[in-house]
């Protein structure tokens, strides 16, 4: 008997912490639903007395959301490409191949981890006036394609895999690249996916690098495109909720699709990004 | 040629380390350009005062000595040690309350699910929803505070409050990182040592800070010391929320070097700012790394 009260209140608490975990992501979706004269209603409907489906067509027609929402996924794209493949292929050399100064390198690398952007933000602004890429996808794509976390998460991995395989088709005559294409990568695969989440989750919710970088309308990440919105729509909840709904989806479909990834990935690695 | 020798032993090694060096040379060439170069140049624009648009002109230490002969800049640090020392705490506490009795209980996956969801979405996004609900006089949370007869304050746009509602927004944003590492962390302990403490007849209180505390310090500690640099690096929140306002009361060292950067186009200054956030961040790691084995217990 008392043990089943204690089960009961356990979850009498987990679920008011639910509540209030998923309340927010309840008033977003709500809100954004809402007809405009229904916004400033108190006391607030959770459901909205008419359901207001127009919300979305008028933030993708009034706003070139489409675009943002485009810039975002071929930024992002890129980016966890290039991520994927620099990093992994430094990660081998650093895992599996003995040349002078390596360690000294890995040592640098792994020095730079605790380096805050904002420190390096403002060189990286001037160096991108200087090469003329001022408000372009490049300045966007390539300063997060660098980072040592990726390298370091890739080496970890590489370094667990046994070797037997890589020796006896070293002793076949294989060179260096084809091991590493044919043999490593594909073993590597739950390293690469939980690289490529992460840096999924790290370009599409950067927000203070485009902020800086980024001026014309037209080249707007979608997080970049919302802050603005708050400006032109003010009070206009409704739609700002719908367009913050949007930008926020595809972070919440591929947390559904690769759970453990994300998991493993921010467990492992300890990382905020 | 002679190069070439010391590369190796012989042509076999030598073979090897021409292939290491050209594995890691596409990675080494934008780490160099977008992480090294800056890096370095941040540290030497802190020495001068440029305007980007006329020559830069050495100042020696006199960014250093304007930042802390400047009200605001101090303001900006005290803000951003009231929001670490807010949000750190909090999302500790309650990310172990939780993970712990998510850990003893079975069918867990929903809670895990939503529980870490908020981490996952952008910060800008989440500080939009959450201004939503800070609205004022219209808004969700003034009305269920009035509901249990709590007087809401103008959260946001009292400079007593805006900096409580963004801590208070962060944490329902950052519980999901400490949550989940820690509940990792708990995974991690032996059921056998409970087992062992129950035939010994310890309670659960007693369990909770005999074995789950000690056993799982590294775990919290770790979840601190990312929590802590990561809190003062405190910028998006601030953004949307208030625009570091009202009266300055939300303005963080990260938002005071974007203003000084990039409204002010002050690259001396702003860099010098910029360096003393990596002192601050460098002590917290060096820290951590003098005293992780006093704190904390490994051996079991």
């Amino acid at each position: 008997m008392t043990f089943n009260l204690k089960k009961i209140i356990k979850h009498l608490i987990l679920l008011i912490f639910l509540f209030i975990m998923l309340g927010p992501f309840l008033w977003l979706i709500s809100t954004s639903l809402k007809e405009f004269g229904d916004v400033f209603n108190y006391p607030p409907e959770i459901i909205p007395k008419t359901i207001s489906w127009q919300n979305f067509e008028r933030v993708f027609t009034s706003f070139s959301l489409v675009r943002y929402f485009l810039n975002s996924i071929f930024v992002t794209f890129v980016r966890t490409l290039g991520t994927l493949l620099t990093s992994s292929l430094a990660a081998y050399a650093f895992a599996r191949l003995k040349f002078p100064g390596r360690d000294k390198i890995f040592i640098l690398y792994l020095a730079t981890l605790m380096i805050p952007f904002q420190v390096v933000m403002i060189p990286l602004f001037i160096i991108m006036k200087y090469f003329g890429w001022v408000d372009s996808y490049q300045a966007l794509i390539l300063p997060g394609v660098f980072n040592a976390l990726g390298v370091f998460l890739l080496r970890q991995f590489f370094i667990s895999l046994p070797k037997s395989l890589e020796e006896s088709a070293f002793i076949d005559g294989a060179s260096y690249f084809v091991i590493f294409s044919r043999i490593i990568l594909p073993l590597a695969k739950p390293g690469l996916a939980t690289l490529s989440v992460l840096s999924f989750l790290w370009s599409w919710n950067d927000f203070l690098w485009p902020l800086i970088i980024i001026d014309s309308d037209t080249m707007n990440t979608i997080t970049l495109a919302i802050s603005k919105f708050q400006g032109y729509y003010f009070t206009e909840w409704n739609l700002l909720m719908a367009a913050t709904l949007i930008a926020l989806l595809p972070t919440i479909i591929v947390y559904i699709c690769a759970q453990n990834y994300f998991v493993e990935g921010i467990a492992a690695s300890g990382t905020k990004y | 040629m002679l190069l070439y020798k010391k590369l190796g032993q012989n042509d076999l090694e030598r073979k090897q380390a021409i292939a290491g060096y050209l594995f890691i040379l596409p990675n080494l060439i934008g780490f160099f350009i977008f992480v090294f170069v800056p890096l370095i140049a941040s540290f030497i624009l802190s020495f001068f005062s440029w305007d980007l648009v006329n020559e830069p002109t050495y100042v020696g230490l006199e960014n250093f000595k304007m930042m802390f002969s400047r009200p605001l800049f101090c303001k900006t640090l005290l803000n951003t040690i009231y929001y670490t020392f807010g949000v750190v705490p909090l999302t500790i506490i309650l990310g172990l309350f939780l993970a712990v009795l998510v850990n003893n209980t079975k069918k867990n996956f929903v809670y895990k699910f939503s529980f870490f969801m908020p981490y996952l979405i952008p910060m800008v996004g989440a500080a939009l929803i959450w201004q939503s609900i800070y609205m004022p006089n219209f808004g969700i949370l003034v009305y269920l505070l009035d509901k249990i007869g709590i007087n809401s304050p103008q959260w946001l746009s009292d400079p007593n409050w805006a900096m409580p509602a963004i801590i208070i927004m962060s944490v329902w944003k950052s519980i999901g990182f400490t949550f989940i590492v820690l509940l990792a962390g708990l995974q991690g302990i032996p059921a056998r040592y409970y087992e062992a403490a129950r035939i010994d007849g310890a309670s659960p209180i007693q369990q909770f800070f005999k074995i789950t505390v000690p056993l799982l310090t590294p775990t919290i500690f770790f979840a601190v010391v990312i929590s802590m640099i990561d809190s003062f690096k405190v910028f998006d929140q601030a953004f949307i929320l208030t625009k570091g306002g009202p009266a300055d009361a939300t303005k963080t060292l990260v938002y005071y070097i974007y203003t000084q950067g990039f409204e002010y186009f002050r690259m001396g200054y702003a860099s010098s700012i910029g360096w003393f956030l990596l002192i601050i961040i460098f002590t917290i790691t060096v820290f951590q790394f003098i005293y992780q084995r006093k704190w904390v217990s490994y051996d079991l």
